[in-house]
């Protein structure tokens, strides 16, 4: 019965084990960058550049149809200039980056929604902003896993600069040239991991998979190496959980994926011994003397 | 004499406002200087201008014989944020940045360093402790040990005692002191004004514009002071008439 439920869906189909593939490689490449997003308090940049890449990944549909490799060049392009705009206007304007993200990754989805509903289908519209998990070929399965070990491998090296220009800016400058190369490659691994994400889950679902298990994390442990371990364990059983939901259930996987990762994200906010709200609740041990 | 750190006609800002315009001074090497002045008197800009995160809108400033290297800067309190998730022993390894840079890794030796500076600033068994559970006075001993670490010619305070108790105060002072007397440059940026007449022997008195530098006794006196709060008030306006229209 447990065996039929949770593992003979993987077992009999191909397509399953692509789609857990593809799930996992995203978990690993962007729930870290899901961390720091969330602890350089930019959750919210993370979701405006995933509507940034439409209109990108729209002109390579345009150009190339339902092409991988169009449509990835496409979303990285129009993910990058957005975060390059928008960076420009907040250092030569009196305009803060909040805004200008804002303004351009609006037009940028303006122009997206546009270009997807005017010259293509329901289903390619539904494509972009959904994702085809069930469907991943080979191309894309390795398009997902170069991202996730490049993802890992530019993170580790660049650890310790990332960590400093989340914590403490002023002294990373003063100690360092990298900070704004830090702060570029971070952005670019952010694009990247969107445009990768969203062929599996859709522009809208690739920022879940990187902020959900991210923020669920916050609440069990509290140090970085922790958080990323625990996030990406967060993503992973949420892909697992959601994949068979969607099987048994005949749910759209992306959606049953995220919102695993949002009933798991609403467990740890209840429960989580760090900050959660059962341990805010409880009586506090005496002072030590 | 030789100098530290020389501003010529330095002018400094933001947004191509400046926040300090014409300043015309030297740091003098081996020197302990407070760099007093009203709020928004340009002190904590002067600083980001020497470790150099912010270019000169005009004239010059010039390090002398010191590279970047050999500055150790404390930011303000505010600058950090404190709900990271590090610990105390890996806030002040990040001292030892110039010998193992963004990529390389803590020898034995270097972990030893490391808890002796802890150590050196009372921070015993505070080692695991993440930054955010520390009090004002602990984060700053913390940030002190870093400092030491650095083990830098040039040492730049922003605000290193505010918000912080007397016994912390009174040993993070004899750590500056100990600097001082091991002929380490020290400037640091201080609000209060007996502080500096205690243990300051030069003083920087800024109000956007110099107002006065040299003894501490010599700069401090009340007219000067009346004037620097003159000036920044006159700051108050547009920022082309400040300063200079009250001067």
């Amino acid at each position: 019965m447990i065996w039929e439920a949770l593992v003979q869906p993987f077992a009999d189909f191909g397509f399953m084990r692509r789609a857990l593939l593809g799930c996992i490689a995203i978990s690993v490449g962007a729930t870290p960058v899901g961390v720091f997003l969330m602890l350089r308090r930019m959750s919210l940049t993370g979701d405006a550049m995933a509507h940034a890449i439409l209109p990108g990944a729209a002109v390579g549909y345009l150009i190339a149809g339902l092409s991988l490799g169009a449509m990835t060049i496409g979303g990285l392009i129009a993910g990058m200039a957005v975060a390059l705009l928008s960076g420009f206007v907040a250092r030569a304007t009196a305009l803060r980056e909040d805004a200008s993200l804002a303004a351009f990754y609006l037009i940028s989805l303006a122009v997206g929604v546009l270009i997807v509903s005017t010259r293509g289908s329901n289903v390619d519209l539904m494509h972009v902003l959904f994702g085809t998990v069930l469907a991943l070929n080979d191309a894309a399965l390795i398009l997902l896993c170069s991202i996730a070990s490049l993802t890992v491998l530019t993170l580790a090296g660049l650890f310790r600069p990332l960590v400093l220009e989340c914590a403490d800016p002023m002294f990373l400058r003063s100690v360092s040239g990298l900070s704004a190369v830090t702060h570029f490659t971070f952005l670019t691994l952010v694009v990247l991991n969107l445009v990768g994400g969203f062929h599996a889950l859709g522009t809208l679902m690739a920022v879940g998979i990187m902020i959900l298990p991210a923020a669920a994390a916050r609440f069990w442990v509290a140090s970085i190496g922790r958080l990323i371990a625990v996030a990406m364990a967060v993503a992973i059983v949420s892909s697992v959980i959601g994949l068979l939901l969607s099987y048994h259930f005949s749910l759209p996987s992306g959606p049953a994926i995220i919102l695993v990762a949002g009933f798991l994200y609403g467990l740890s906010l209840l429960l989580g011994p760090v900050g959660g709200l059962a341990a805010r609740a409880l009586p506090r041990p005496p002072l030590e003397t | 004499m030789t100098y530290a750190v020389a501003f010529q006609d330095l002018s400094l800002g933001y947004d191509r406002l400046p926040a300090v315009q014409n300043l015309d001074s030297q740091i003098t090497e081996g020197s302990l200087t407070a760099i007093v002045g009203p709020n928004g008197a340009g002190k904590s800009t002067l600083l980001k201008g020497v470790i150099g995160t912010l270019a000169p809108l005009g004239g010059r400033l010039s390090l002398g014989t010191l590279a970047r290297d050999d500055i150790a800067y404390l930011p303000q309190q505010s600058d950090i944020d404190r709900s990271f998730p590090l610990s105390v022993v890996d806030l002040v390894a990040l001292g030892l940045w110039r010998e193992i840079g963004a990529f390389g890794s803590l020898s034995r030796a270097s972990r030893q360093r490391v808890a002796e500076a802890i150590s050196a600033v009372g921070l015993e068994g505070f080692e695991t402790r993440p930054i955010g559970s520390l009090s004002g006075g602990q984060m700053q001993r913390a940030l002190f040990a870093r400092l030491l670490l650095q083990d830098a010619r040039l040492v730049l305070l922003d605000e290193p005692f505010t918000a912080i108790d007397t016994k912390t105060m009174a040993d993070l002072l004899a750590v500056v002191q100990r600097w001082h007397g091991e002929g380490r440059t020290v400037v640091a940026v201080l609000h209060d004004i007996d502080t500096v007449r205690a243990y300051f022997p030069e003083t920087l008195l800024l109000a956007r514009e110099l107002v006065a530098h040299g003894p501490t006794a010599e700069v401090l006196t009340a007219e000067n002071q009346f004037r620097a709060r003159q000036m920044c008030e006159a700051c108050a306006g547009p920022p082309h008439t400040c300063g200079r229209s009250a001067a």
